[in-house]
């Protein structure tokens, strides 16, 4: 039941574009067309899915002060999160790296598809946002931080997902000159974001 | 007024190629630590600082670093930049760094870094791409304090932190704007940037 609560909120309430303005450069860049913007949410979603509950692992027992302790009485007292950042940032260009070329070898039509963006994932805020905020909330299992990773994702999709739809439908509007283009987006996701907070305050 | 062509890389990213709102990089952090004036000068005061060295750094670096790893060597030195301004901010600044929580972290992620250190600092020698740093530095810094000024001011009425909005103000009914400090109006905010800028530049 906890689990669903965060599941819910992460989606809706604490939603990685609307409520911190995370992965709003891919955001804003690949959200032309509701294809590819459907499969960057995708990728970003499993990205998160995979990489919440190894950065969990690498936080809890190496990170937090005094988690060496199961290497040995004598490094009870090290406090290594000053590494955190580094650290983080690693595995997550690792992992989208290995992601990379598992897509490449399975599933050449959507490694196709994504193209460049691909690569791109490692930087993408939302993802290092998600494993900062996990890091914060201090979760307790790693359950707990991959359906975090899991809502987060599906929220950064839906809101992709939802912009790319409504700029397809702008070409065909007329919208003020000095606005067109990025103008006009910022103000839809802002939009976007006033309804979304209608959300705030759903508790399951 | 006539800007001699060594000191380019510094002015253009001021207006004309400014890195938020014609660039349109590096808009996570601009909008989610602009609620309040302070933070937003601490950051851009951290976002200069890291993206003037890590450019610096990487172009020394630019012909021996392989092309194929390059991404992951950016993010490294950019890594360890952040580590130290965040172990500074939380030594001297302990207040703002608790507000800005993990949007320092975030400056490693922050598309500006990467963008100059792919477009400038791989194919310029040190002291442009150290000039182009500081420049992208204010340039994002001067939308910031813009975004920063008004949503303070009409959010909570005050500067600073200090009060600015006098007090018969709210005695005759005038009231801050809640909203202001909301997320949304911080993109709506930054749309009135862009909006102006196209409309002087065209």
């Amino acid at each position: 039941m906890e689990n669903l609560n965060l599941f819910i909120r992460s989606i809706f309430i604490d939603n990685m574009i609307f409520a911190y303005f995370l992965g709003m450069c891919s955001f804003l860049a690949v959200s032309k067309n509701v294809k590819t913007a459907f499969g960057l949410g995708v990728a970003v979603t499993f990205v998160l899915i995979v990489s919440l509950p190894i950065c969990w692992a690498i936080n809890h027992f190496i990170l937090v002060p005094g988690a060496l302790t199961w290497l040995g009485e004598e490094y009870a007292d090290a406090d290594l999160s000053f590494l955190g950042l580094i650290m983080f940032i690693s595995v997550i260009a690792a992992l989208v790296q290995i992601l990379e070329m598992a897509i490449e070898k399975f599933t050449p039509a959507l490694y196709n598809a994504l193209g460049i963006f691909l690569p791109l994932i490692a930087v993408n805020c939302a993802i290092l946002g998600a494993v900062l905020f996990m890091q914060q909330r201090d979760f307790d299992n790693a359950w707990t931080a991959t359906v975090y990773g899991a809502g987060s994702g599906i929220g950064w999709l839906l809101a992709i997902t939802c912009l790319a739809a409504i700029r397809q439908r702008l070409t065909v509007s007329a919208v003020p000159a000095p606005l067109r283009g990025i103008g006009i987006s910022f103000i839809i996701t802002g939009l976007m974001g006033i309804a979304f907070m209608s959300f705030l305050g759903i508790k399951i | 007024m006539k800007i001699s062509k060594s000191l380019l890389p510094l002015v253009t990213p001021l207006s004309k190629d400014n890195p938020v709102i014609v660039q349109v990089l590096g808009i996570c952090s601009a909008l989610a630590v602009t609620a309040k004036l302070e933070p937003a000068i601490v950051m851009t005061i951290s976002v200069t600082a890291v993206l003037a060295l890590a450019n610096v750094i990487i172009s020394a670096l630019r012909n021996t670093i392989p092309t194929s790893i390059r991404i992951i060597v950016q993010l490294v030195v950019v890594a360890a930049l952040v580590v130290v301004v965040d172990q500074v901010l939380k030594a001297f600044a302990y207040d703002v760094s608790k507000q800005l929580s993990v949007f320092i972290g975030l400056i490693i992620t922050n598309c500006i870094i990467m963008g100059r250190l792919e477009a400038f600092a791989l194919n310029n020698r040190p002291w442009p791409a150290f000039l182009d740093g500081i420049g992208n530095g204010l340039g994002y810094g001067i939308i910031l304090v813009i975004v920063a000024f008004f949503r303070e001011l009409l959010g909570s009425g005050t500067l600073l932190g200090c009060q600015v909005i006098p007090q018969w103000c709210y005695e005759h009914g005038y009231a801050n704007c809640g909203l202001m400090i909301l997320p949304p109006m911080a993109l709506i905010t930054v749309a009135c940037i862009i909006w102006v800028h196209n409309r002087k530049a065209s």
